[in-house]
């Protein structure tokens, strides 16, 4: 498997240093928690990410996020890179980040698209959690 | 204190053997004009005549290492290629006596997809299943065989597990029911006792690749009493009686030769030491929560050992174990996506299947290297494991076949 070197070092840096690169977790019950869990053990990758949020006007922002990932090398990755992207914007702007955008920062091999769709349905299902609590 | 280490540290010798350098010191003997170099079916000259003598006495190496007549060993490029011949020789010369074989799930593709493509020719293949130990029972060959059944195809040491299976219980039923039984014994040279003077087994292919010898070459035994008829796939000159045509590759073969030579003189000593480096490693890796050995552990060679790791992925582990050369059951790494056949047929859940790995000892490991190795291990695992939202739940007490996941 050909993978960039961005990928490599994004998952080594990840798994190197979990605290930096937003690995754990928060209590799923507090309100302004939003928790998106997405794939199965069966097809090989999880990913849970879990967003914090905090009300800003008429909207909430994304002050911290955490996650983990069970996957291949780029699963680990595109959630680790979802993660960088997500701190500071609004659920508007988290709604919008594509799968592509992802797969292009860290030039993932085609077989491995998947894995960024993972990463965006994530976000996706975090926002839907939180939006029900409020 | 602690030897250097070279790094990468190799331990997949199951996928191939590095050539010992008494092997590849004879074979360059036999390339070069002030060598051996003639072609061994030259007849008029003494360039021809010591080729085939080389040729010859490598062959007796083989013969000897699984105690049979050298007049019974065929050349073939590698083991894929013998166990073509087998498979469809056997089929395409004894197709008027009935169109039914007998295989495994487990068996290396060399097998299965020689199969598949006599299923294409209209002939029956059976697919036994393993039982939970990763061995084929001879109950389960006893129970698949019919009138009609040709050739049974079982593998000696499967490739993935290490598992030995029982060709004595299973050559004896083919005897008994007057099949044909061919055994793949690419993993097993050099690695278990093979006795061919008592065992029932009317084929048996070999790779040289396996045992420290080189690749692209390999033989197929072919019994003589009772005989074994078998169509030839490759024309061209009549070489190896017909069976097996084009030019005798001497320096592979006298490397096969000289490989197989010191299999048999360096069998006990290399297992004694091997096993206790699989000990070594096993004793360790095992304080590790949640492994499971995959493969029944008593009845498997020890040079192969396979351990899912649960709750982490195959793949990330790999790539974690960057510094180890191991390889996956998990062929994420493919184009596949898709946990090992292998694995699978043992009834493995997925995602114990994805996290597995083979782990591969031979000559040359040594106690440093399997001991840098579990450090390795050791902190890769627990990294992942906090990466892994399976194992926090886990930790938490949820059981994962309990959730509702959404597949896609």
């Amino acid at each position: 498997m050909a993978y960039s070197k961005k990928v490599i070092d994004k998952f080594e840096n990840t798994l190197n240093e979990p605290e930096k690169f937003n690995v754990g977790r928060f209590d799923p019950k507090e309100a302004n928690i939003g928790t998106g869990m997405v794939g199965a053990p069966a097809c090989g990758d999880v990913m849970k990410l879990q967003i914090k949020c905090e009300s800003k006007g008429n909207t909430h922002i994304i002050k911290d996020v955490k996650f983990k990932t069970y996957g291949c090398g780029s699963a680990i990755a595109s959630s680790s890179e979802l993660v960088d992207m997500l701190v500071g914007k609004t659920l508007e702007e988290a709604r919008q980040i594509k799968n592509v955008e992802i797969a292009q920062a860290l030039e993932l091999p085609p077989i491995k698209i998947h894995c960024s769709v993972l990463a965006e349905d994530s976000i996706q299902q975090a926002i839907d959690d939180f939006e029900k609590k409020q | 204190m602690s030897k250097k280490i070279d790094l990468p540290i190799y331990l997949d010798y199951a996928s191939t053997t590095p050539v010992d350098s008494r092997v590849a010191k004879k074979m360059t003997d036999h390339l070069t004009l002030d060598g051996n170099f003639g072609n061994p079916a030259s007849r008029s000259h003494k360039f021809g005549w010591k080729a085939e003598e080389s040729v010859e006495e490598a062959r007796s190496h083989i013969a000897n290492l699984v105690n049979c007549d050298p007049r019974e060993i065929v050349w073939t490029s590698g083991a894929t290629e013998a166990d073509n011949l087998a498979i469809k020789g056997i089929a395409n010369f004894y197709k008027s006596k009935g169109t039914h074989i007998i295989t495994s799930k487990i068996e290396h593709k060399a097998v299965l997809d020689p199969c598949r493509q006599l299923e294409r020719d209209g002939f029956e293949i059976t697919y036994l299943e393993p039982n939970d130990g990763g061995l084929i029972t001879p109950q389960s060959v006893r129970d698949a065989i019919r009138d009609d059944t040709i050739l049974i195809s079982i593998m000696h040491v499967n490739n993935e597990l290490g598992t030995i299976n029982d060709l004595e219980g299973i050559g004896s039923l083919a005897r008994k029911n007057g099949v044909f039984f061919h055994v793949d014994a690419a993993q097993s040279t050099g690695k278990v006792n093979i006795d061919l003077s008592s065992l029932p087994v009317d084929l048996m292919s070999f790779s040289a690749h396996k045992t420290y010898g080189p690749k692209g070459i390999g033989a197929l035994f072919v019994r003589r009493k009772p005989r074994v008829r078998i169509e030839a796939q490759i024309h061209g000159g009549g070489h190896e009686r017909g069976m097996r045509s084009g030019t005798l590759p001497t320096h592979q073969i006298v490397g096969m030769g000289e490989a197989f030579r010191l299999a048999k003189e360096e069998m006990d000593t290399d297992k004694e030491r091997i096993h206790k480096l699989h000990n070594r490693f096993y004793d360790s890796v095992s304080k590790i929560e949640e492994i499971y050995v995959n493969g029944d552990f008593k009845n498997k060679v020890s040079n192969i050992l396979n351990i899912s790791f649960a709750y982490v992925e195959g793949e990330s582990l790999i790539m974690a174990l960057k510094d180890i050369a191991v390889s996956s059951g998990s062929a994420c790494t493919s184009a596949s996506l898709e946990p090992s056949y292998v694995l699978r047929a043992l009834g493995r859940k997925d995602e114990l299947a994805s996290s597995s790995i083979r782990f591969s000892f031979g000559r040359f490991t040594t106690d440093e290297e399997v001991d840098y190795t579990l450090t390795l291990i050791n902190h890769a695992v627990e990294r992942l494991r906090e990466l892994s939202p399976l194992w926090e739940m886990y930790l938490d007490g949820i059981d994962i076949d309990s959730v509702e996941w959404q597949t896609h």
